[in-house]
């Protein structure tokens, strides 16, 4: 399936799931609720018609700081324009964060056999960042998860042994979340610097 | 004879840093992308054996010179430091890398800015990574030190350093 149909066919088989959806540089993308995230993901992988049986990805994007920072001007002494000129149209432009909440949990399927692939968005909240684990599917999502736990404090419902993998256990906080200090050294041995 | 068992002293002394600048035995202790710039040091395009180093110990009770190659992160920092204390004296460390000397362009939560910080470290190779040669360098630099080190007796102390002037 292209990316129009396979967005088309988790809406019909999803309709009270799916909050969003687009194709932004043809790459099919859901925004699903979080409720029905185990349910999506088991159909995903055993139905026939999209026999997702490769959990490519599985990450986590805080949105909390998007927008109100302006962004880095890497370029801006090379002379490289940092806005595309608005006199090159964009027919696709990208249609923002997937929602109001801080996080969203992306996954990424991909079809061996059918060769499509599909992107997943769960929205979740800051003070209730919780959604299923996806370990009783795709036995791949353990460290994965595991690891935007380390990274992002989202906790993952039904995960056999949710700890850090990346940090060790006595680092405080998760530093990938927008508002850790950039500048916060937590060192096991050696002074802070 | 005392002149002459002066003299006897200092020539001993002489020939053992000579020997032991001779005969490094390295612990590399790789962690990151600096490691190919070292196996490509260490392997026969440039040969660290001709300078007596070619004989990597993957013990650190053999080893009398530690390797720092590559990024070390908060998490590894107590592994490196155990290391270093089990390594017999005399030793020496070199810190391979822009990563190991000050952090390089890693200025986050996870790396430690600069192995000084947790252990004595006697040449600097900085470099992202070193090319051989510049390794190459770093070694007949650290051989000097080593052989100045047992010629006076003692290992030298650091550098006073220059008087800040406002």
């Amino acid at each position: 399936m292209n990316a129009s149909a396979l967005i088309q066919a988790v809406k019909d088989r999803f309709p009270a799931a799916v909050k969003a959806a687009h194709a932004y540089r043809g790459d099919a993308t859901v925004v699903l609720a979080r409720e029905f995230l185990l349910e999506a993901a088991g159909t995903l992988k055993e139905d026939p018609a999209f026999q997702m049986s490769y959990l490519m990805d599985l990450t986590a994007v805080d949105f909390s700081a998007f927008g109100k920072k302006p962004a880095h001007a890497f370029f801006a002494s090379s002379g490289v324009q940092l806005q595309p000129s608005p006199d090159i149209p964009d027919p696709d432009p990208w249609p923002g964060p997937p929602g109001p909440e801080r996080f969203a949990v992306v996954y990424h399927f991909f079809s061996h056999r059918l060769k499509h692939r599909l992107r997943l968005e769960v929205p979740v909240d800051e003070d209730d960042a919780e959604v299923d684990s996806l370990t009783s599917l795709w036995a791949g999502a353990d460290w994965l998860e595991r690891e935007v736990w380390d990274m992002f404090g989202i906790r993952f419902r039904g995960h056999p042994h949710l700890r850090r993998i990346l940090m060790y256990q006595e680092f405080a906080g998760h530093p990938l979340r927008k508002d850790y200090p950039v500048n916060k050294r937590q060192p096991l041995i050696g002074p802070v610097n | 004879m005392h002149a002459e068992a002066g003299f006897l002293t200092s020539r001993l002394e002489e020939a053992i840093g000579w020997a032991r600048k001779y005969s490094i035995f390295q612990y590399p202790f790789v962690t990151a992308c600096c490691g190919m710039e070292y196996m490509a040091t260490a392997c026969s395009h440039y040969d660290v054996d001709r300078f007596g180093a070619g004989l990597p110990r993957f013990s650190p009770r053999q080893a009398d010179v530690l390797f720092v190659v590559g990024t070390i992160s908060h998490k590894i920092a107590p592994v490196l430091k155990r290391i270093y204390d089990q390594m017999a004296e005399p030793k020496w460390v070199v810190s391979f890398g822009v990563c190991t000397c000050t952090g390089g362009f890693y200025d986050n939560y996870a790396t430690v800015m600069g192995i000084d910080t947790i252990m004595p470290v006697d040449v600097y190779i900085p470099g992202c990574p070193p090319r051989p040669e510049y390794v190459l360098d770093g070694l007949l630099k650290l051989q000097a030190k080593i052989h100045a080190e047992h010629a006076t007796g003692r290992r030298p102390g650091p550098e006073p350093r220059p008087e800040l002037t406002p």
